[in-house]
């Protein structure tokens, strides 16, 4: 009964942190838009009992579902979100990787400096961070300032309200998600491996490829997802960064439930999304789960 | 006719007595520093073919930096330092014919066992069935070719360890390094593998150079030891010289137990001196190959199981001390015995157990004679 209780405690959260939630708006998906309070039909009325419920039941129906394939704007904006992420998540990689492996070659008693270098945004408001970039990428900002003061361009760049600015703040902001995986794989590894592989016959650089990366392997792929998973449904970033062109399943999402108010097809594009992040989120897991095995 | 007999007995092994033989390994005057620490300290030192080279000494003595040096992971600050006649400061790790088991092993964790000791043949390019062949030969040597396909977190200690020396030999080294081989495993399968790596040894006929801290370690397996302090090589002899006459107080103190006894040499020659060390005692007669002169101090080492114990004093013994028993430790074969003498020294005794422990003769406090010969104890003195 102990053991029970114990267990139950995770399940609790989940239920009703995630599940009656997702149902919730699995509901409001399958109802209709209504200029009411809440904007939509049907409402159960529990006071009619049964046949209530019957009502209530019928007044369900997949029609926003269905609207979503006749806009070509949704699946164009879930293809651009899966695009966007995607090339987020290999630059996330590319720049995550070489700071994940610079702290962990540091001496020892760096390390907790530069963890704290990488942790320390984290104390300040994402927003507020994305606002600084818009300083910093705007026409007149920092960046274009630097670089013609240096005799690098004459004119200043576009960078901000373009889908460049979207990567740069992307990359920005989820690349501890990135670094932090991938150092903790690569702080475990015993540099004897090196040694031993280079006493074997390895270059330095065969010694990487061959020992460093596939003992890598688990922290990449686990922030890859990191970073992946909530880029796909990013919509502050797009929004404040990102151009009028920038088409992003977030921002859409945001401009159906706030501008239309029309909240079921809202939420139609929510579940849309979530069934696509489905398949990432349980290759995370078994990653994870992989991880803890080969870690016994 | 006599000489061929004697060409095809077996010829004992010591190439370093030989004045032609050319060593595998030369240190020359070789120093290393990292920083301000002086790891190791102006050594030079001759290592053969096919030898057991043990490096024996205390954590941060210096052995495991002369070992990485051979191995190419270090580099010394002075000297130079020639594998088969070739001056190997600059050549890397991976191009010396120089192979290392590591303390930890090293195993790959991402590869099986078979995978692990292909590593190194794949990275000479070999033929596929050839890479296959040697790696099966390999298992067979260490036993292991039930467990080819195992990953290393699937095997036991014991088994990771024989993983690890079957791919350090699969290239077939001229030297291979072996950095506290059996330190991880437990006494019994520590004992069962140093026979074991013996015969390897002796099987593949590669030059082994081991680095331990474990005298006993180094006593079975190695055919010299160099005892290591401070960066220094006091001496370097065979596990039997070492242990029967150590060149200095540190050698007989730092391997198997041994009685210090301190006192002033009064006369001295013919490969023996005496040394009059307390009063109401009789001077004492050890080995000493060089004269000492009269008054100088000087230590008496003898081993315990060197030292006869009796109640009643011996009629034909050079060196006798009396004594009272002291303690009695009980080791089941034998027991150690702690003799103290009138003027407060301590002198242990050991006795195998040939009688059952009912019958035993002497016990506490009981007055003894202790004895030995003149060429039991070696008179030192450094």
């Amino acid at each position: 009964m102990k053991r029970f209780g114990l267990i139950s405690v995770p399940y609790l959260w989940l239920l009703a942190l995630f599940l009656v939630p997702f149902l919730i708006v699995l509901k409001i998906s399958l109802s209709d838009t209504a200029l009411a309070i809440p904007p939509y039909t049907p409402t159960l009325d529990l006071s009619q009992g049964w046949a209530g419920f019957t009502a209530w039941l019928s007044g369900l129906d997949m029609e926003n579902f269905t609207w979503l394939t006749t806009d070509d704007l949704y699946w164009k904006a879930y293809l651009s979100s899966l695009k966007i992420a995607t090339f987020s998540t290999i630059l996330a990689l590319l720049v995550g990787f070489p700071i994940a492996y610079g702290m962990s070659r540091a001496p020892d008693e760096w390390r907790p400096t530069l963890m704290m270098l990488i942790i320390l945004p984290f104390w300040t408001s994402f927003l507020i961070r994305v606002y600084a970039w818009k300083a910093i990428l705007s026409q007149e900002g920092l960046l274009n300032q630097l670089l013609m003061s240096l005799g690098i361009i004459s004119e200043p760049l576009t960078i901000l309200n373009t889908n460049t600015a979207v990567y740069i703040g992307i990359v920005y902001t989820y690349l501890p998600f990135m670094v932090l995986p991938i150092y903790s794989a690569l702080e475990r590894l015993d540099e004897s491996l090196l040694e031993a592989a280079e006493d074997l016959g390895c270059s330095r650089l065969t010694a990487f490829w061959l020992v460093t990366l596939p003992l890598a392997k688990q922290g990449i792929i686990a922030g890859s997802f990191l970073v992946f998973i909530p880029a796909m449904g990013e919509f502050v970033i797009p929004s404040l960064l990102g151009g009028s062109k920038t088409l992003m399943i977030g921002k859409v999402l945001w401009e159906e439930f706030f501008s239309n108010r029309d909240w079921p097809v809202a939420s139609a594009v929510a579940v849309v999304l979530l069934l696509i992040l489905i398949v990432p989120i349980v290759l995370f897991q078994r990653n994870e789960e992989k991880q803890r095995e080969a870690g016994k | 006719m006599s000489e061929a007999a004697l060409a095809t007995a077996p010829a004992e092994f010591a190439p370093w007595k030989d004045s032609q033989a050319t060593p595998l390994i030369r240190f020359q005057n070789v120093t290393k520093r990292f920083g301000d620490f002086t790891a190791i300290d102006n050594l030079t030192i001759d290592i053969y073919e096919r030898e057991f080279f043990a490096l024996l000494g205390p954590s941060g003595c210096g052995k495991t930096t002369m070992m990485r040096m051979l191995g190419g992971f270090e580099t010394q600050t002075e000297g130079t330092i020639l594998i088969d006649g070739q001056d190997v400061g600059p050549i890397p790790p991976n191009k010396r014919a120089v192979n290392m088991m590591f303390q930890s092993y090293a195993l790959f964790p991402h590869l099986s066992v078979a995978e692990n000791i292909a590593f190194g043949l794949k990275r000479d390019k070999l033929p596929k069935d050839q890479i296959a062949a040697r790696v099966d030969e390999m298992l067979n040597l260490v036993q292991l070719g039930k467990f080819a396909n195992r990953k290393p977190h699937q095997i036991s200690g014991g088994q990771r360890q024989r993983v690890a020396l079957a791919r350090s030999l699969a290239k077939a080294p001229k030297l291979l390094l072996l950095d506290e081989p059996l330190g991880a495993l437990d006494k019994k399968l520590r004992q069962d593998t140093q026979f074991e790596l013996m015969d390897i040894q002796e099987q593949t006929g590669t030059t082994f150079v081991i680095v331990t801290h474990d005298q006993e370690e180094a006593m079975t397996v190695a055919s010299r030891i160099a005892v290591m302090d401070h960066g220094k090589i006091i001496q370097v002899d065979t596990p039997a010289k070492i242990y029967e006459e150590p060149g200095s107080v540190y050698v007989a103190d730092f391997i198997g137990d041994v009685n210090l006894i301190e006192g002033s040499v009064t006369t001295s020659g013919d490969d023996h001196a005496t040394i009059s060390w307390a009063e109401g005692q009789q001077n004492l007669i050890g080995i000493a190959h060089d004269e000492i002169p009269a008054g100088t101090r000087a230590t008496l080492a003898i081993r315990p199981e060197k030292v006869n114990i009796a109640t009643e004093r011996p009629a034909e013994m050079t060196n006798i001390i009396h004594g009272k028993v002291l303690d009695i430790a009980y080791l089941g074969n034998m027991s150690t015995y702690v003799i103290e003498t009138p003027t407060g020294q301590h002198i242990k005794a050991q006795a195998a157990n040939t009688r059952r422990i009912a019958r035993r003769a002497i016990t506490w406090d009981q007055d003894v004679w202790l004895s030995f010969t003149d060429t039991a104890g070696v008179v030192l003195t450094s």
